[in-house]
């Protein structure tokens, strides 16, 4: 008990005095985590959007599938994309394999399922909402598309922030294709899981502490967003 | 139009929805100009007939056609709850416009200006889901008269609100038509259906089994299902 006391005494004395071993860890992995949230959002809102709106064959089969993938095991899509990104990959000659864009892909590739499966129910639900009023006014699948994400906007982002959530969280796939390599691919999970097995604790609990700030953080932005959003525009 | 013709025909109008025939071979024209008020018990088929004359169902027999030519009227619909897309009163009824190809540069005096005759102009930048119940109709109505339609179809405007709301209402309404859009709507207010109609069309069991003058059909309806419905006799069917 003593022991645990002790090292996260010292895992506040790394956080408080800026630590530059743990901060650079914290802002590699926000860096990594912002930017696949920004390419899976982008690729999974508007699938999701077609998803919610459009009626096409094997659209049922298709949201069986989206929702599938949001348990997909990570670890196996870091296998996937190691076995695309190593050198006798399909991929291996961009030489992308232990460095942060292969985490940055793995993590995108994550992001997808869950942005597209969440904004496809936001979009059917507001869809259900104004379909009769947009036939009416003549509106287009295209126009009725960008009408309903800019309308629920507020709703998207906050998936967008579980996006976030989702990326930073990720530690399987991101271990799998980034190596955990000092100073280039080590972030966040990666080095709690790494500094555990090292009995390091302090450094591991130091950023298990910022990890679960995070999240908290982005939760209550995805609230307090909610509450502004249902104020503002009913 | 083709001289003599009606602004609207429909024939043998036949829905089913469900397994439920919604209306049943329907027989129905409508004269340029007028103010229709259809009126029928639940289930009658009144809000099926004006979704299918506006296009938003498809009938599964039986034809509808404009201006005894085939070229369709320019036509909006306000239904019984108004959706409001998240954004300004003003920007609702700029939305309306662009999706017509109104140009960017006359949409916002077109829409100050339809929302000005509804009574709305104070609230033009307030969101309009946060609006009034009777404040968003009156917006609908707004969103649907700056299209300059040739006709209105109404779908119980008034069932939700209070009645103070509900004579704003039916005082844009007949500014509407009295601005020469033809009207058709449907109401359960007997009242009110006196004080706007020209013409009543009385549908029972999914077909029209009555369209005449609105003095006329409150004095002495023709049919027997119409003159058991205002007395308030008439069941559920």
């Amino acid at each position: 008990m003593f022991e645990i006391l002790s090292s996260f005494e010292i895992a506040l004395g790394l956080i408080t005095h800026a630590d530059a071993e743990l901060w650079g860890i914290v802002w590699l992995s926000i860096e990594l985590s912002v930017v696949a949230a920004v390419i899976g959002g982008a690729m999974g809102l508007p699938l999701g959007a077609i998803v919610g709106i459009a009626r096409f064959p094997g659209r049922r089969a298709l949201i069986v599938v989206l929702n599938a993938m949001l348990g997909l095991p990570s670890v196996v899509v870091g296998l996937v994309f190691y076995l695309l990104l190593s050198r006798a990959g399909p991929l291996g000659e961009w030489g992308l394999l232990f460095t942060p864009k292969a985490i940055v892909i793995a993590q995108a590739a994550l992001v997808v399922p869950i942005v597209a499966a969440l904004t496809r129910q936001v979009i059917e639900d507001a869809w259900a909402e104004y379909a009769e009023q947009m036939r009416s006014l003549g509106v287009g699948t295209a126009r009725a598309v960008r009408t309903l994400l800019w309308d629920t906007r507020f709703t998207l982002f906050t998936v967008g922030l579980a996006g976030f959530g989702r990326a930073a969280s990720e530690v399987g796939a991101v271990m799998v294709v980034g190596g955990n390599i000092d100073g280039v691919t080590r972030v966040m999970t990666t080095a709690i899981a790494l500094e555990t097995s090292k009995g390091d604790l302090p450094l591991a609990l130091g950023l298990g502490v910022i990890l679960i700030g995070i999240v908290l953080a982005v939760n209550a932005a995805a609230y307090g967003i909610r509450e502004w959003s249902a104020r503002r525009h009913g | 139009m083709a001289d003599g013709a009606p602004l609207l025909e429909a024939r043998g109008l036949t829905v089913v929805l469900g397994g439920v025939r919604a209306l049943d071979g329907l027989d129905l024209a409508l004269a340029p100009g007028l103010r229709t008020i259809v009126l029928g018990a639940n289930g009658a088929g009144k809000s099926v007939l004006l979704r299918t004359l506006h296009g938003l169902v498809a009938p599964t027999a039986g034809e509808i056609r404009w201006h005894g030519n085939g070229r369709r009227a320019r036509q909006a619909m306000v239904f019984q709850r108004p959706v409001m897309l998240r954004r300004s009163a003003l920007a609702n009824v700029e939305y309306a416009l662009a999706v017509a190809g109104v140009p960017r540069p006359v949409r916002e005096s077109r829409a100050r200006d339809a929302l000005g005759r509804v009574g709305l102009s104070a609230v033009a930048g307030r969101s309009a889901r946060v609006l009034s119940g009777g404040e968003q109709q009156r917006l609908a109505l707004a969103r649907a008269w700056a299209l300059e339609p040739e006709i209105l179809f109404l779908d119980e405007p008034t069932a939700s609100l209070d009645p103070g709301a509900a004579a704003e209402v039916e005082r844009v309404v007949a500014a509407i038509a009295a601005a020469g859009t033809r009207i058709v709507m449907t109401t359960h207010n007997l009242g009110q259906a006196r004080r706007l109609a020209d013409e009543i069309v009385f549908l029972h069991a999914g077909r029209a089994t009555e369209q005449t003058a609105a003095d006329r059909f409150f004095e002495h309806p023709l049919s027997p299902e119409a003159e058991q419905y205002l007395k308030g006799e008439l069941p559920w069917k």
